[in-house]
This record gives C-alpha cells, structure tokens and sequence, in this order.
C-alpha cells in the first residue's frame, strides 16, 4: 500500500547527516552514475517514465534531452525548491529529513546533462531547511562528491544553495530564473524555452526536488523496478500530503495511483464525527473536488478525467465545518497578493476577483455577481503571461460548479452561515479565541 | 476576514536615519556572495538578506552598498528589494512572529490566532511591539500544511498551534525565555537568521529532529505494516537500519510531538484532540 523510497531514511538518526545517508546506501547511486555515459543516465531516466513532481508532469528525461549539447555555453541545473502552492509541503519535510537525497540528485541529474554549475532555490521562508542544504552540500564538498573531479571520473561540478525572499511567482520556472538572476521574479517569454536560453541565457533545466530526488533511486535500482510501481502512464512512487480535516495529516508515500479513499483510510479517516466536503488533489490552482471523486486513481491522468489536476498531490481535506466561499475568497486574496503585476489579466483581475467574492461572502452580492466571476475567470484563463493566473481561477470555477448553492445561502443568510470556530483544530478542546 | 490583509501601519517609511552600520566587513562579505555565482548580480536577494542582518531592515545605505559592489543603480536595487515580501523597510524586532492564513491553516484556526495575537500585543499586521521585541505579520501558505495552523519565528516552524500556545509563544519571546522550535533549532533573533539566508551557517543544522509526527505519520505506518516498496538493488525498505532508528521514530504517542513541549519553554502542550495516536 504504502512505498516508502524517498522517505525511507527519514526515521533514522541524524538522517540529514552525510554519515547516516551513507548508512543507508547514499552516495552509491552516485557511483554507479558517474561509471554510466551521462547520454544513459538520461535514457535511464526517460525509460523510468519518471515525470515531473512540480505539478505539470512534463517527463523528466525528456527534458533533459532537449538540452543540446553541441551549444558551446555552459549549462546549468536548478532546482525549485520554492515550494508555496497552498497545500503544498512535500518538498520542505523531504529537505529537512533527509538533504542528501537532493544533494545527490542534483549531483547525478547535472552530470547527465552536463552542468558545470546547479543551484537549489529554496524559498527564504524556511530558515532550518536552508541551514540543513547549506550543510549537506559542505558535507558533500568535504567528501569528494562535489567539486572537480568528482570521485576520479573528471567530472566537475558547483554547487549553490540560494534562498529566495518571498514570492510565490518564483515557483514558476522563468520567473525563478529571473530572480534567480537578482531580478524581480516575473515570468519571461516563452520560447525560447529555459533547455535552450535560460539561466543567464544558457542551456538549463529546472526541475522540482521530488523529481530530482527520485533520480537516485531510479539509477540505483532500474528503470523497470521504477515503474514497477504506479500507473501506465503515471509510474513510480511520489510523496502525498494530507492536510486538514484528517485524523493523522502528514506524508504518505505511495505508489501513483492511489485513491483518496485509500490515503484517508492510512491517515485515520476524516476527524472524528465530520464527513469530507471538498478538497484539492495538488494545492489551491487544481480544481476542487468532492466527495463523489474519491475512488479516482491519483494520477496524472485519473485526476485530469474528472476536470482537475494532479498537481503537487497537495490533499487538503476540509470538512463539512468550512464554507467554500470563506476558502475561495481568501485563496483569491493570495492570488491577489502574489500576482507579479506582469499582465493585466491577472494584475487587474485578481483584484477585480476578491472585491465580488468580499461582497458576496457579507451576503451582499446577487446571482449575477456569481455570472461576472465566471466571466472575469474566463478572460483570466487562458490570457495571462503564466499559469499564476489560471491557478487563481480554478478554485472559483470548480467552486460554482460543485457548490453554487452555498453561495446563495449567503445571499438568505445575509452573511456567511458557518461558525468559523467549528472547523479549528481547537474547536472540541475547549479553546475559544 | 478581508480586513485579515490590510496593514493599519500609515507611519511613513524613514528614508535614512543617519546610522547605518554597513561596514567595510559587510562590503566585502558582499564581495564574497557575488563571487560564489557564474554572474555576480544572482548574488542579489542574498546580499539584500544580509543588508537585513546588519541594519535590521533594508536601508537605503544598504541599498547603496548593493548597488556599489553589483555596478548597478540604486533604483535597480531598489526595484528587487520591494518586489519581495520577506524584505522590510520598517524596523523588525527582534522576533519575527507569522501566522498563515491562507485557507487551509485559517480555516484549521489562524484566524483566530491571528486575532488573539494582535490584541495580546496590542498591534495590527506587520507592526512591531513597542518594546521593538515582536514584528507580528500574517503570511502565506509555508508548507506545513500537515502541521496547521502553523506559525512561524524567524522562519522557524511551530506546529499545531492554538490561541493559547500562540500567546505563550509570544510572551516567552519578549520575556527572554529560550525558546526552541519543534522541527528546527532555538530561536535566533531575526537578524542571525537573514545572515543564515544571506548564506553564512550559523552550525546549527544539528539541532532538533529529523521531522515531526506528521512527516514520519506514512512512514511510521508503513513500518507497523511492514509495507516496503519492491525490492530493487535497493534492499525494499528500512528494514535493514532498524538498529539506527531515531527517537522520533517509533510509533505511538510521544510527547516530543505535541506542540511546544520540545522546547522545554513553559508553553503548554495542549493535547491536540485531533489526532488519535
């Protein structure tokens, strides 16, 4: 059921540390790489069927292919470690436990692409895990896996920690870039596409730090032993986060595939006396789903059958406690606040977004309120630079279309009808506010 | 809630107030980060972390001395700093107190939080207590959405928060007592921690656990069940390192896991009814 290979590590003692990676076969996949063609280490990965864990599921190796090694510019790999989709907190705890699993990831993934330099882009928000990567790569450096000649095969690599300051944008790809090149973060052009100008207008690939971090295990173990786990298409395990209205949230890893149903099972049930309501299947860009979705196969394509998306596999859970209109509201002033201001779509439209869901979470909106928030949506998706935009759309569609009557008991209610203390953690402790 | 995102600070920002503490020291530490890139400009955010550990926000001397090492304006500068929110032109204190309120931890009880928190100290968001202790901000989702409602010191994690371990919290903060996060180290003030971000280790990577209940809950579950994935070259599972395990490891109630009790701060580990085990 579950398929601990990313997390495996994490109950070991000190498992951050260089000397407890090893203990658990760390570094030995490095080995093995460094003794392939870095051209196998990439068809290793492509036949592993290993697609992307940042949310679009583009195919890891495939990505890495379209770098062309005849342009003469150096090449680089990025991690994004910018981990901020509401919902999201998969990479943050893999980071923290075990570091040199992304460290070694990195290490491998760049000589098959044949980076001379590769940097993790860690959000500035999480000062333990930044101090944790800062260290397993000094760790790194000390023993010979980072540095030039790397174990004797005269292979050379730079390694850089660099932590962001705050913004969601740069979790986007190009906008990482830019701010990775001390810029603001706004989302650049595409094509040409980052393999062929990106950092510093050279050959890169950016990648999520699950992808990455997978990469050991796969050269380790075999294309064939990845995809031995999950779907046809969808292979190999992933980390799922539960959060919210579950009796245990946290990290369940498993094989692709698996049900909501299932996970809740492993996670205790929904909270004790409540039934679930909605949730979202990879943070608050996928579309909400409900109770009836929850024997779809958590894949990539299960999740894109009912109208949504896999995502980050980020499952908040709310229960029947929590108005829709409150969430969707303020998951819009997120969007709001953390529009880049680039495109006018998304600039102007996500604030023209909160001011209709303000005045309708007070009940002082109408039903054609509810006609101009699809109208905006639909100028907004589709319409602006990036996907931030279409992120912020996805949770007032699929609200309206699975919840249209919830918003119009505000109207009757004249204001929200729900107890906001009924749906807090401390809500049967006997705590009030 | 909406009023959640307003900042009731209208005090003006000062523009200089004639004792920046930029030193030769900072310049060439500056000179240091530039050098660590294929182009120094990438050096920027983590220059701009390190002018906040110096002067205790971002100073327009600090914004001059960025723009002196990267050859750029002060204007350009000036365009980066304000774009990213973790950049502070008003003072800081010297806790950096957050709550998230985005939907997930709001709804799970940050708002409530948040509200109990700016009447207890008597400020609105991303204001600073009078004894310059407390900068108390609401912030966005930071990924422990496993451990709402969330908050965070200095960028620290604090876990499975309530109105009544929140206000503990802050007032060990300003009364001087030590205080240790339960997935991280003991609280710094915020201007070591934006050293560490500016990329100085301050050797604390050591400290505290490998992850709390809710990262090790799959995994403590798979080992009860001893499921494992197939076995590869890989060996199919941790099996093999029983005799390492770390003391966050075993299954069952432990009480390093409820919030606060870890950090030995007088902050009362409320039982978190939520979870069963």
């Amino acid at each position: 059921m579950l398929t601990p290979v990313l997390s495996d590590n994490w109950d070991q003692i000190r498992s951050w540390q260089l000397a407890s990676y090893q203990r658990s076969g760390g570094y030995d996949a490095l080995q093995a790489a460094l003794r392939m063609q870095p051209a196998d280490v990439i068809t290793a990965v492509k036949d592993s069927g290993l697609r992307g864990r940042g949310g679009a599921g583009f195919p890891t190796g495939m990505k890495w292919s379209f770098i062309p090694q005849d342009n003469p510019k150096p090449k680089y790999l990025v991690v994004n470690a910018d981990e901020s989709e509401p919902g999201t907190c998969k990479d943050i705890p893999l980071m923290m436990a075990s570091p040199h699993t992304l460290v070694e990831g990195v290490i491998i993934s760049s000589y098959a692409i044949r980076a001379s330099t590769a940097f993790i882009y860690v959000r500035g928000e999480v000062l333990h895990v930044i101090r944790r990567l800062q260290q397993a790569v000094e760790e790194a450096k000390a023993a010979g896996f980072i540095g030039t000649n790397i174990l004797g095969s005269g292979y050379d690599l730079d390694v850089v920690v660099h932590a962001g300051a705050g913004a969601y944008i740069c979790g986007e790809e190009t906008a990482l870039l830019d701010s990775l090149e001390g810029r603001r973060g706004q989302p650049r052009l595409r094509p040409p596409f980052p393999a062929v100008a990106g950092l510093y207008g050279c050959p890169t690939v950016i990648n999520n730090v699950e992808s990455i971090a997978s990469v050991p295990a796969i050269i380790k173990n075999g294309p064939d032993w990845f995809g031995s786990m999950g779907t046809e298409k969808s292979k190999g395990m992933t980390l799922y986060s539960l959060s919210g209205h579950v009796t245990r949230p946290g990290q369940y890893e498993a094989p692709l595939g698996i049900t909501l149903r299932q996970l809740i099972d492993l996670a205790g049930g929904i909270r004790e006396g409540h039934e679930l309501k909605f949730w979202t299947p990879g943070g608050s860009s996928t579309p909400l789903l409900t109770a009836e979705h929850l024997d779809v196969p958590l894949d990539y394509e299960g999740v894109g059958s009912v109208g949504s998306m896999l995502g980050t596999k980020a499952l908040q859970i709310f229960d029947e406690t929590v108005c829709v209109v409150r969430s969707v509201l303020r998951w819009t002033e997120f969007y709001k606040h953390e529009s880049c201001g680039k495109c006018t779509p998304c600039r102007e439209g996500t604030w023209w977004l909160v001011q209709i869901l303000e005045r309708l979470e007070k009940g002082q909106g109408t039903e054609a309120d509810l006609d101009t928030l699809l109208d905006l949506s639909e100028n907004i998706m589709g319409r602006s630079f990036c996907a931030l935009g279409d992120g912020a759309t996805a949770p007032i569609t699929s609200s309206i279309q699975h919840f249209k009557d919830e918003y119009l008991a505000h109207f009757t209610h004249g204001g929200c009808p729900f107890d906001p203390m009924a749906s807090t953690v401390f809500a049967t402790a006997g705590a009030s506010a | 809630m909406a009023e959640n995102h307003t900042t009731s600070t209208d005090m003006p920002v000062p523009y200089s107030t004639g004792d920046s503490k930029i030193s030769e020291t900072t310049i060439a530490e500056m000179r240091e980060l530039a050098a660590r890139y294929p182009v120094g400009r990438s050096a920027l955010l983590p220059m701009l972390h390190l002018v906040q550990s110096v002067e205790g926000r971002v100073t327009p001397e600090g914004i001059e001395a960025c723009a002196d090492v990267l050859g750029l304006t002060g204007a350009e500068v000036s365009a980066v700093a304000t774009f990213y929110t973790m950049y502070k032109r008003r003072p800081v204190g010297d806790y950096h107190v957050g709550v998230c309120t985005n939907t997930l931890c709001a709804v799970m009880g940050g708002d409530l939080i948040f509200e109990r928190l700016k009447q207890h100290l008597e400020v609105g968001n991303d204001e600073t207590t009078e004894d310059g202790k407390i900068t108390l901000e609401h912030i966005e989702c930071n990924a422990a959405c496993d451990y709402a409602p969330v908050m965070m010191v200095n960028w620290e994690f604090f876990d499975d928060m309530t109105p009544e371990t929140a206000t503990q919290l802050v007032d060990d903060l300003r009364d001087g007592t030590e205080v240790k996060s339960p997935r991280g180290a003991t609280i710094c003030t915020w201007k070591e921690a934006e050293r560490v971000l500016a990329g100085f280790p301050d050797g604390r990577a050591d400290e505290g656990p490998t992850g709390g209940k809710a990262t090790l809950a799959g995994l403590r579950l798979a080992r009860e069940r001893n499921w494992t994935a197939p076995s590869g070259q890989h060996g199919g599972g941790g099996a093999a390192a029983e005799q390492t395990v770390s003391p966050e490891a075993a299954s069952g109630p432990r009480p390093e896991d409820q919030p606060g009790k870890e950090s030995g701060t007088g902050s009362p580990a409320i039982p978190d009814s939520r979870k069963e085990d």
